[in-house]
């Protein structure tokens, strides 16, 4: 068990909604500033929330901490809505684990 | 046809291989249920995290669109000034949980509510900061589990993979090999002996012939 923290990174517009209900947030103006920023949290957060672009800028690192239990890093939608990055993910999961996609072709 | 093993064909290594193959094949149908249980596992928080991802998005996107109205209508400093000292405070508390041996983490959120449920006087902002601030605020659990549930799936999926190479591995490689070195091996075990008792039989008819 241990204590943990909630940051979230994003633009500096959209990241003041989630500082008014009491979660960490942090800036990122540029994807590098954002990796940088990704990599010193990881060390001190448990759940780090990203918006989607820069999740997807970001992916390699990200993909580092996948195997461990902590940081859970999660994509969110940014303002301009969900460009359905966080459910590409869900689905590459399930192609990973099963071999093909059952959840979702029934959309497709 | 599997390659066979390089080892010489006696006895002893014989007697090895078949205790090696026993192993395997245990290992095998251990890995295999193991396997099954855990894409069943998999496949039922893959459906959780895919309603709940829907949820959250809708929810935020909502949210979100509110606090950028909000924010277009008001004052940038006001809205800043607004949100800026949270009333309330989130933390977790993060454990792990074993799913079928892999660790995966665990929340639980613990809120310490201010006084209020908006850090700001009424006065200076408008009601969507009001509106998205009330559904962020409501929209934290899911988002608590929706992280917990998602990095469930992701450690998931990496043990199958690996725990299906493990699998393949032993079905399509080592059991074959191991199964055609025993053959061969025992192959090669009658041949010596029945070479021995033709040997064998040739020196008693010579024997026989010289009485």
């Amino acid at each position: 068990m241990r204590e943990g923290k909630i940051a979230v990174i994003g633009d500096r517009d959209l990241i003041l909604a989630f500082k008014a209900i009491g979660m960490e947030t942090f800036a990122a103006t540029d994807v590098e500033q954002c990796e940088n920023l990704i990599k010193k949290l990881a060390k001190t957060h448990a759940v780090i929330f990203i918006t989607e672009d820069y999740a997807k800028a970001c992916e390699h690192v990200i993909s580092r901490y996948k195997s461990t239990a902590y940081p859970a890093i999660v994509p969110i939608p940014s303002g301009a809505g969900s460009t359905g990055y966080g459910m590409e993910n869900i689905k590459k999961d399930v192609e990973k684990a099963v071999g093909t996609d059952i959840l979702f072709n029934k959309e497709d | 046809m599997a390659e066979r093993l390089k080892v010489n064909p006696t006895r002893m290594e014989l007697r090895r291989l078949k205790d090696r193959l026993k192993t395997a094949v245990r290992g095998h149908k251990l890995l295999k249920d193991k396997s099954d249980e855990m894409i069943r596992r998999f496949m039922e928080y893959a459906k959780q995290n895919k309603v709940l991802r829907e949820q959250v998005e809708e929810e935020l996107e909502g949210a979100l669109k509110s606090f950028v109205l909000a924010k277009a209508v008001s004052d940038e400093y006001a809205i800043q000034e607004a949100v800026v000292m949270p009333s309330s405070q989130i933390t977790l508390s993060a454990s792990t949980k074993n799913v079928m041996s892999v660790v995966v983490p665990q929340f639980e959120l613990h809120k310490t509510q201010g006084e209020d449920k908006y850090p700001y006087s009424y006065g200076s902002v408008t009601a969507e900061l009001d509106d998205s601030i009330s559904v962020l605020t409501e929209l934290m659990q899911k988002m608590i589990k929706l992280a917990e549930i998602e990095k469930t799936c992701n450690m998931l999926a990496d043990e199958i993979e690996k725990n299906r190479r493990r699998v393949n591995a032993l079905e399509y490689v080592m059991i074959p090999q191991t199964e055609e070195t025993i053959r061969y091996i025992t192959m090669k075990l009658d041949e010596n002996e029945r070479g021995n008792t033709v040997r064998l039989m040739k020196i008693k008819s010579i024997l026989a012939e010289k009485q």
